[in-house]
């Protein structure tokens, strides 16, 4: 086998090469992460630390934990309660990668740091489909976030998931409202404690557009309307911008916005019924719903300001939809609060907040006094009862876990958990959001697709809409294809 | 152990690699050692020794788990319950299936037949040139690339507004005297399958050319010297001489494109997510077995993948046979 | 092997019977060239055509990952760059950013290193092993055999996944190279074997009988006579085995998961985008990055690529 050997000499000199190479890309990042530190330092709003700059982040991160470890004792007085771990690991599984992993990495530190337990965390794009291989290989991880009720279902079926401990369940009771606890129940018995949140029924906009043009921030659909005709008759940009591609999952926007008109039009009891298919997908309420959206955003006249007509919706994609507000070719954009990364990634000098570049008013309901809002969250589940996975389940559904995680994350996090202390949010659109979740008088609801069995809630839910957007379909024809869709 | 389970440094981990190498070597010298004790060898014992450790590693790598997903097949959704052959009564009666199929047998037959005229043609026009290497890289690059990095690559050429083929479309329309807007490429059925189909065939033709250059490269000189000695233009050279001769190898790589492309999902999925009547079969597969977590169906999808290969491979048969008869 | 032969046959013999070349006449061959050149006028050109068609599109992946901002890319058609008033706009944060030291690339690029080189040559190995025996040890069922083999192409990855994986924590080494090993040397092998059988017939039956002969067992036959013929087709075997194996994501995370301890260049390159997808512009950089060594391996093992080493063997 000689050629063999004579073969592996050029790969051996592209391998120095290489990690020659990544050396000297360290060293060149490390002058900028210095740099952009000390601005972070001063402006801890959210400019600086944005998706890009990743260095920065963690690196403060480690510096922080090292610190905390250091004081000792008092740091450790929290952790006290759950015991000496010492040479115990508990397997983490979930979605978040990248800057989000490191962050909530960060955000357990000290409890591994205290209790002695080794946190082995794994993060996955690929989580949704790979989850269910491991743990059907009798691979499963100690604890899987899951991002969506619905996989909760599917995995409590294989038998595999643990119910939640009493320390988990007397934290949720306290921290959580009834409804979250029932998200993480599956047929009476409770699984999964919530994590994070998101709040998704805001309206981005331009704070400086809205004060030149003399608008004032709607607060009844109906302002919202005529806000919108208001726009279009200015004639200065079209009112509003849509955008829903998203690579394999393309569409979920358009849900998302659905969803928001159901709550509205069909009311709360309605969608509540319309999510667990009491009535069908496509019950007249519903088309309803869809055709008061069909009005604003399935309109020549209303979008798709800088991108292109009606067809433009299905192929734009959803992290740059909202740029035309920047741009100033648009003045409205409906997304999640967690859409203020974006804003940072497309260009990191943007700011977020009520006097920044950009900010966002909740989507309004049919009357002032109502608040309907939708939102998602993740949840954690465990496939091991050792005492070590009960002790991290619990410390997760603690106020002390999601102050920590505050403190780790620049922006884009938030929970409903209660107990959190809101002025540890970084960024204020975190604040605001947080300030929805909380509030009682919000009517709040999950978002449907993620509660629906996954053909519709990621299949032809997704599909159709896009459909409607690309292809021109009626809202019946869409509605009818849905339901037809949905398994028996 | 921890050496040999979980290597932590890099030292470590080149070091288990260089074992695993060793082992391999000794493994297989010491097979071949053996098979060449005997002074006349039986022609079995030869055979298995010479065949043994890969078809074992094909059986338990790839013969269980399709013995497995057939059998998975017959199943429900959750893989508790036999239900006959209802995954494939309801895979034929949806509505959408046959848009699918059709998109299937489109890719399987487009995509091979395009990949390898296209990689044959462009081998044989760089042979004996100056520029061999260099060209012969320029056609392998797309099989370089990661699939990610080809999906952004035409998201470049096919976007509404960033996309070359759309500025080309606009520029040419304006030559014209035409002012348009460039169409959605990838949303208007049945065109967009074939836009899609091109993105295969872009990526296999570096496959197709590397391996027939390899066999352009294997006919002897003296019959090419000879051809050329009688006058024989380029172009008859190639029709002649060329091709014939290398019509194995040509079958080889046809066979093996049209089963790359029948089971290869990525580009629809990134690109139109099976979205616009664009789905084939293997997405269609993904999305049963991971997003719905339809075992039943999916495992049906797939079992299905292999019916569609049945004429490529009777094809190869009647290939096998034709070229047995003669030696 | 009818083609060939029967191709073969008019030519090789065409010489022997025709006047030697020097007899055409001047304007003869005068004509002969001239035709020639304008074929290979026209055959450059083609050639050019195709190699562009082939070029552009990466050519616009390679300008965008030296462009600025996010915004910039999904806005502006990457050629808009190249105007000259515009190269103030190029920068290296894409790659700076993909070659950072939170990415730690060094320690992916070992793994992709160290899962790459055995999964390429096992199945290498074991291909030749078993298309020896396919096209020179002649034994009952040896068609069927190999045509059940090469169907296995077909077989999507996806649906060993739980069939293997289960084996594999069974045996306790789910999350190990060595489970990575054998899964890339198994998915290869119908193709290793396919193709390198193609390529082991064409040798030509007199060479491996005059061993035979002279008292050569198989061994001796597969290691003196077969292995050094086969140098271009294992060449180019190699490369797309190494394509294969070095760009896979699937397989990684599915047996070894998404962990610096094992995980390849591409896990990481793919997470480069963020868990909501935001920020793929620095998948330009990234599918760059990777590509080196690609693209590396083909140029080297192009110089195996060599002409006429059956030169002299065939009869005429």
């Amino acid at each position: 086998m000689l050629p063999t050997t004579r073969k592996a000499l050029p790969l051996l000199a592209v391998a120095l090469l290489i990690t020659g190479l990544s050396a000297c890309g360290d060293s060149g990042t490390d002058n900028t992460s210095s740099k952009s530190a000390t601005g972070a330092a001063t402006d801890t709003a959210a400019a600086g630390d944005t998706d890009t700059d990743t260095d920065t982040d963690t690196g403060t991160d480690n510096t922080d934990t090292d610190t905390q470890a250091a004081t000792g004792d008092d740091a450790c007085a929290a952790y006290a309660q759950y015991g000496d771990l010492s040479g115990t690991k508990v397997t983490v599984y979930a979605t978040f990668i990248d800057q989000e992993g490191s962050e909530y990495e960060a955000s357990w530190a000290q409890f591994a740091n205290c209790t002695g337990a080794e946190i082995a965390y794994e993060g996955s794009r690929e989580f949704e489909a790979q989850l269910p291989v491991r743990v059907e290989a009798g691979a499963a991880p100690d604890i899987a976030i899951l991002p969506q009720p619905g996989l909760l279902r599917t995995m409590v079926a294989t038998g595999q998931v643990k119910p939640a401990p009493a320390a988990v369940e007397a934290n949720v009771d306290q921290y959580w409202s009834a409804s979250w606890k029932d998200y993480g129940t599956v047929d009476g018995t409770f699984y999964a404690a919530p994590l994070g949140a998101s709040a998704k029924s805001f309206v981005w906009y331009s704070p400086a557009m809205f004060a030149d043009a003399g608008y004032s921030i709607p607060t009844t659909w109906d302002e919202l309307v005529a806000l919108t005709e208001q726009i279009a008759a200015d004639g200065v940009a079209k009112p509003w911008c849509v955008g829903i591609e998203s690579g394999t999952a393309t569409g979920w926007p358009a849900t998302d916005w659905v969803e928001d008109m159901v709550l509205r039009f069909a009311g709360g009891a309605n969608y509540d019924k319309w999510v667990a298919h009491e009535i069908p997908f496509n019950d007249p309420s519903i088309v309803t719903s869809l055709e008061e959206m069909g009005a604003l955003i399935h309109n020549e006249d209303y979008v798709n300001a800088g991108i292109g007509n009606v067809q433009s919706i299905a192929a734009e994609p959803w992290t740059d939809a909202g740029y035309p507000i920047v741009d100033g070719t648009c003045y409205l954009h409906r997304a999640a609060s967690f859409y203020q990364t974006n804003w940072t990634t497309l260009d990191p000098e943007l700011t977020v907040g009520e006097d920044g570049d950009v900010w966002a008013f909740p989507l309004p309901g049919l009357t002032a006094d109502s608040k309907p809002t939708i939102g998602g969250g993740d949840f954690v589940a465990a496939f091991s009862d050792r005492p070590e996975v009960q002790a991290f389940q619990a410390f997760l559904a603690s106020p002390e876990w999601a102050n920590a995680k505050a403190t780790a994350t620049p922006q884009g996090w938030v929970t409903a958990n209660s107990g959190l202390d809101a002025s540890l949010l970084q960024s204020p659109m975190d604040q605001l959001a947080f300030s929805v979740l909380a509030d009682p008088g919000v009517e709040f609801r999950f978002d449907g697709s993620d509660l629906m069995p996954s053909e519709v809630g990621a299949g032809s839910f997704w599909t159709e809409m896009t459909n409607y957007f690309a292809q021109d379909k009626s809202p019946q024809e869409v509605l009818d294809a849905i339901e037809a869709s949905w398994p028996k | 152990m921890d050496l040999l389970l979980h290597p932590e440094s890099p030292g470590d981990k080149l070091l288990l690699m260089v074992i695993a190498i060793a082992l391999f070597v000794v493994v297989t010298g010491a097979i071949l050692a053996l098979l060449s004790l005997p002074r006349r060898l039986p022609r079995w014992l030869a055979a298995l020794g010479f065949l043994g450790p890969a078809v074992l590693a094909v059986c338990f790598g790839l013969v269980y788990p399709a013995l497995v997903t057939i059998n998975n097949s017959l199943k429900d959704r959750s893989g508790s319950r036999y239900i006959g052959l209802g995954n494939y009564v309801q895979a034929f009666t949806e509505g959408q299936f046959l848009v699918v199929l059709r998109n299937s047998v489109l890719w399987v037959v487009l995509v091979p037949v395009a990949a390898t005229a296209l990689g044959l043609l462009y081998a044989a026009l760089v042979d004996r040139t100056r520029y061999e290497k260099l060209a012969k890289t320029l056609m392998f690059l797309p099989m370089a690339i990661s699939m990610v990095g080809a999906s952004i690559i035409w998201k470049f050429v096919y976007d509404n507004k960033v996309g070359l083929l759309s500025q080309a479309y606009v520029g040419v329309a304006k030559l014209f005297g035409q002012e348009v807007t460039a169409p959605q490429w990838l949303m208007n059925a049945p065109a967009n399958t074939l836009f899609l189909i091109v993105v295969m065939v872009w990526i296999q033709a570096g496959f197709a050319m590397t391996v027939l250059s390899a066999a352009i490269k294997a006919i002897p000189d003296d019959i090419t010297e000879a051809a050329m000695l009688d006058g024989l233009t380029a172009w008859q050279l190639f029709r002649t001489i060329t091709v014939p001769m290398i019509r194995p190898s040509i079958v080889v790589v046809l066979t093996t494109v049209a089963m790359t492309s029948l089971k290869a999902f990525d580009v629809v999925r990134t690109m139109t997510g099976g979205n616009y009547d664009t789905s084939v079969i293997a997405n269609e597969f993904y999305t049963q077995s991971f997003t719905n977590q339809n075992k039943g169906m999916g495992a049906a999808l797939a079992v299905l993948l292999f019916v569609i290969v049945i004429p490529v491979i009777a094809y190869n048969v009647r290939q096998l046979k034709r070229s047995e008869d003669v030696r | 092997m009818t083609s060939p032969t029967t191709a073969a046959r008019p030519t090789s013999a065409a010489p022997a019977k025709a006047p030697k070349p020097t007899r055409l006449t001047r304007a003869e061959r005068r004509a002969v060239t001239a035709k020639n050149r304008l074929t290979s006028r026209t055959a450059s050109g083609l050639a050019l055509v195709i190699a562009l068609l082939w070029t552009v599109p990466t050519f616009g992946l390679a300008v965008t990952s030296f462009r600025g901002s996010r915004r910039q890319i999904t806005t502006t058609g990457w050629w808009k760059a190249l105007w000259p008033s515009n190269w103030g706009d190029f920068s290296l944060t894409n790659y700076q950013t993909a070659l950072g030291s939170q990415n730690k690339l060094g320690t992916y690029f070992v793994n992709s290193f160290v899962v790459t080189l055995p999964s390429v040559l096992i199945p290498i190995t074991l291909a030749l092993l078993a298309a020896y025996a396919f096209a020179w040890i002649d034994f009952r069922g040896r068609n069927i055999l190999f045509i059940a083999v090469f169907s296995l192409q077909v077989v999507p990855i996806q649906v060993t996944m739980i069939p293997l994986l289960t084996q594999y924590v069974n045996w306790g080494l789910n999350g190990t190279y060595w489970v990575l090993w054998l899964s890339h040397a198994m998915f290869g092998l119908p193709l290793a074997i396919f193709l390198l059988h193609n390529f082991m017939r064409e040798i030509p039956r007199e060479l491996v009988e005059a061993a035979r002969v002279d008292g050569a067992g198989h061994v001796q036959v597969f290691l003196r006579v077969i292995l050094p013929l086969m140098t271009p087709a294992i060449a180019s075997f190699a490369i797309f085995q190494f394509l294969w194996v070095w760009n896979d994501l699937l397989v990684a995370l599915a047996f070894a998961g998404n962990t610096p301890e094992v995980a390849p260049l591409t896990a990481r390159l793919s997470d480069m985008v963020g868990s909501r997808g935001s920020a793929w512009h620095l998948l330009s950089a990234g599918a760059f990055i990777s590509m080196v060594v690609p693209l590396a391996v083909f140029l080297a093992l192009q110089r195996f690529f060599v002409r006429g080493l059956l030169a002299g063997s065939v009869k005429g």
